[in-house]
């Protein structure tokens, strides 16, 4: 009976030490990402390292309110990033959520946020469903999506010549879903798939697919797949001496990715990115602040989150509460010019559209400095980069 | 081209090699999991850590010692042994009398957190590592491209795997060692330090993994996360060649990676999984696994 009572001592302890929900003076922004997986050096900490700085250079306060930050590790579990944010929506007091990495994850918050009705911006997460049949009223995806990666990479190898192509697709979603943006534009452009294989996520050797890849005789290798994936095909590709024979397209690069495979193993390769943090002075600024804190370049995705940061503080002062419709409506309304991207606005559907670049990564020779690692080879208009509505999405009829 | 089932032998035949390749390092692993399981009883879920973590040990001697491949190859094995026989002595000597599952949780979560050490150190997109420059280029085999490097790995692995078999079935080390497993007190009593011997066994065993590990640092990008994918995997070719069986984790080893190599030309969304349908046919069929005593 005496331990009963102890125990029960303890429990009424623990309900106690749980936070009560969050003092409704203070604006809660919740991160739910990758901080220990495969994507952890897209974004992770230095994604947070983003949202530090953007509420710093905002003053660290809107409408007299104090602006926090909660963040949590997804894991690249869907059902984690889900529950997160339903416990922070119903606990928390929160009032936006930044997050994603992982597609599978991304669709599953988004569901979250049309029942908790809370803007979600999803950030790095590739699969362009977000905004077409997974799109909901509180959704905006920022950065990239697999149809402005095709449509830049893609039409760009295939106009220099590259008219066969073979997929090395990662076996899951996103995979997928860049596969058949690519070989649509490919197809349209006049080029033609030979072939695609499908190799499960994670796999630590790349040399079997290649070869199959060779054996088409295709005179692209579209890698459609991400993180280790791409840089451990990228890196066998070399060593078979594949590279020689086949253009590698990199339908999803980030500058991390080349940083770990240098410019020896990576130069030439096309790919397309939403930010680069040497395109201006603005950005350079970023780069280097970002740099000192966090010892790495900022990838797209961190100035991604900087931005989308940014631009919700400043839905939140123009509207002068945090009501999420009338943020939405707010975020629908107004252009986005700061250092990630000038004339961005937010489509009906969603997607945030803005200027795409195409890349071409650097030889060793070309590089100056550190981190000097693309050439812009095209500037896309966001129009082009995320083509048009498609009717998917019932919140943007054709 | 001649053809068996529609693929072209060509391609058969490159698919064969690189399945050699792959089953060298399946079969390295594989022996020091054998090893610690057959000597010790301990099943080491720390073996894919240790891996990544001799990778790490042989990219930090070079971009801060300016340690070489060769040296490399010999150093990590050492370190990572020395770690092995600190981590039995302090924490792993106290199982034995348990149930073998708290050896799998202890290290299990030693994996975890050097894997996580690792993680907050290096971060998580991994770092490339030279090819030495003696073992680079290409051998042109008609039917395929091989890179010299792979074939390097074949050669090591064979020779490795060969020389800790003759080590532990056929000299007297060997026999003294099988002989702590049988009899523990028996063998003290004849004057062998048997705690001491068991202290090595641990750490030649994870010395293997690391021996892996820094022959896998030039061929993939050196990361944080590269030992636990791995690791299943290698569980389950143990578990094919039987449990603490030496020649069935060398035999099964290489012969999944040929398997293996074999799936993804025929069906590549399967090569991740034909290993464990393997393992289930086999423990429905032959519990002890192919090697194993009953």
């Amino acid at each position: 009976m005496k331990t009963l009572a102890i125990h029960l001592a303890a429990s009424v302890g623990l309900l106690a030490a749980v936070p009560a929900v969050q003092a409704a003076d203070e604006i809660v922004i919740g991160d739910i990402d990758d901080f220990s997986g495969t994507y952890a050096d897209v974004a992770g900490n230095g994604a947070v390292e983003a949202i530090r700085m953007a509420i710093a250079d905002f003053g660290g306060s809107v409408l007299g309110r104090k602006i926090t930050v909660l963040t949590a590790d997804h894991q690249n579990k869907p059902d984690i990033g889900a529950s997160k944010f339903r416990e922070w929506a119903d606990q928390s007091g929160l009032n936006v959520l930044l997050g994603g990495s992982n597609t599978g994850v991304s669709i599953a918050m988004a569901k979250v946020a049309a029942s908790k009705k809370i803007p979600f911006f999803a950030l790095g997460a590739g699969g362009s469903s977000l905004t077409n049949e997974d799109c909901t009223a509180y959704s905006v995806h920022y950065v990239y999506d697999t149809t402005a990666l095709a449509n830049g990479t893609a039409t760009t190898i295939v106009q220099n010549g590259g008219k066969n192509w073979f997929y090395l697709t990662a076996d899951y979603a996103f995979g997928t879903q860049l596969q058949n943006a690519a070989s649509k534009v490919v197809e349209a452009n006049g080029g033609k798939t030979l072939g695609a294989v499908r190799v499960p996520l994670g796999e630590s050797d790349f040399s079997s697919f290649l070869l199959q890849a060779q054996g088409s005789g295709a005179q692209v290798l579209g890698l459609a797949n991400a993180g280790e994936d791409f840089s451990n095909s990228l890196k066998a590709a070399n060593e078979f001496g594949i590279t020689r024979k086949m253009k590698p397209a990199a339908l999803l690069a980030f500058i991390t990715n080349i940083d770990s495979l240098g410019l020896q193993t990576a130069q030439g390769l096309y790919l397309t990115t939403g930010w680069y943090w040497d395109l201006n002075e603005e950005t350079r600024a970023f780069g280097k602040r970002f740099f000192a804190k966090m010892n790495k370049m900022p990838t797209m995705d961190s100035g991604g989150y900087y931005s989308a940061t940014l631009t919700y503080l400043k839905a939140v002062k123009a509207v002068g509460s945090t009501d999420p419709d009338k943020i939405m409506a707010e975020l629908k309304r107004t252009k986005i010019n700061d250092m990630f991207a000038k004339g961005g606005y937010i489509r009906a559907d969603g997607v945030m559209i803005h200027d795409m670049y195409v890349m071409q990564v650097k030889t060793p020779q070309e590089s100056k400095y550190p981190w000097d690692y693309y050439k812009v080879l095209r500037v896309m208009k966001g129009e082009e980069a995320f083509g048009p509505i498609t009717g998917l999405c019932p919140l943007a009829p054709k | 081209m001649a053809e068996i089932f529609g693929i072209p032998v060509a391609v058969i035949l490159g698919q064969l090699m690189l399945g050699l390749v792959n089953g060298s390092f399946y079969a390295l692993l594989s022996l020091g999991l054998a090893v610690i399981f057959g000597l010790m009883g301990i099943v080491n879920f720390a073996h894919g850590a240790f891996y990544a973590l001799g990778a790490f040990v042989a990219l930090l001697s070079l971009q801060h010692l300016g340690v070489n491949y060769w040296f490399a190859l010999a150093l990590s094995p050492l370190v990572i042994a020395l770690l092995g026989i600190l981590l039995e002595r302090l924490f792993l000597r106290h199982l034995y009398r348990l149930d073998p599952l708290y050896g799998l949780l202890l290290t299990f979560g030693i994996a975890l957190v050097i894997e996580g050490c690792l993680h907050q150190y290096f971060g998580a997109s991994g770092q490339s590592y030279p090819v030495p420059a003696a073992l680079r280029g290409v051998f042109d085999l008609g039917f395929m491209i091989l890179p010299i490097y792979r074939a390097w790995v074949i050669l090591v692995s064979v020779i490795i795997c060969f020389g800790v078999w003759f080590i532990i079935e056929r000299t007297r080390l060997g026999g003294t060692l099988r002989a702590a497993t049988e009899n523990a007190p028996l063998l003290q009593a004849f004057g062998v330090n048997v705690p001491l011997l068991v202290a090595v066994t641990y750490g030649g065993g994870v010395a293997l993994a690391a021996l892996a590990g820094g022959l896998s640092a030039p061929v993939i990008l050196v990361s944080p996360q590269m030992g636990s994918s791995l690791v299943i995997v290698v569980f389950a070719v143990v578990v094919i060649g039987g449990m603490g069986s030496i020649l069935g984790a060398i035999i099964s080893g290489m012969a999944l990676g040929l398997i293996e190599g074999l799936t993804k030309v025929i069906y590549p969304e399967a090569s991740n999984i034909v290993v464990f349908l393997i393992m289930a046919l086999v423990l429905i069929f032959r519990p002890a696994g192919l090697f194993g005593r009953e």
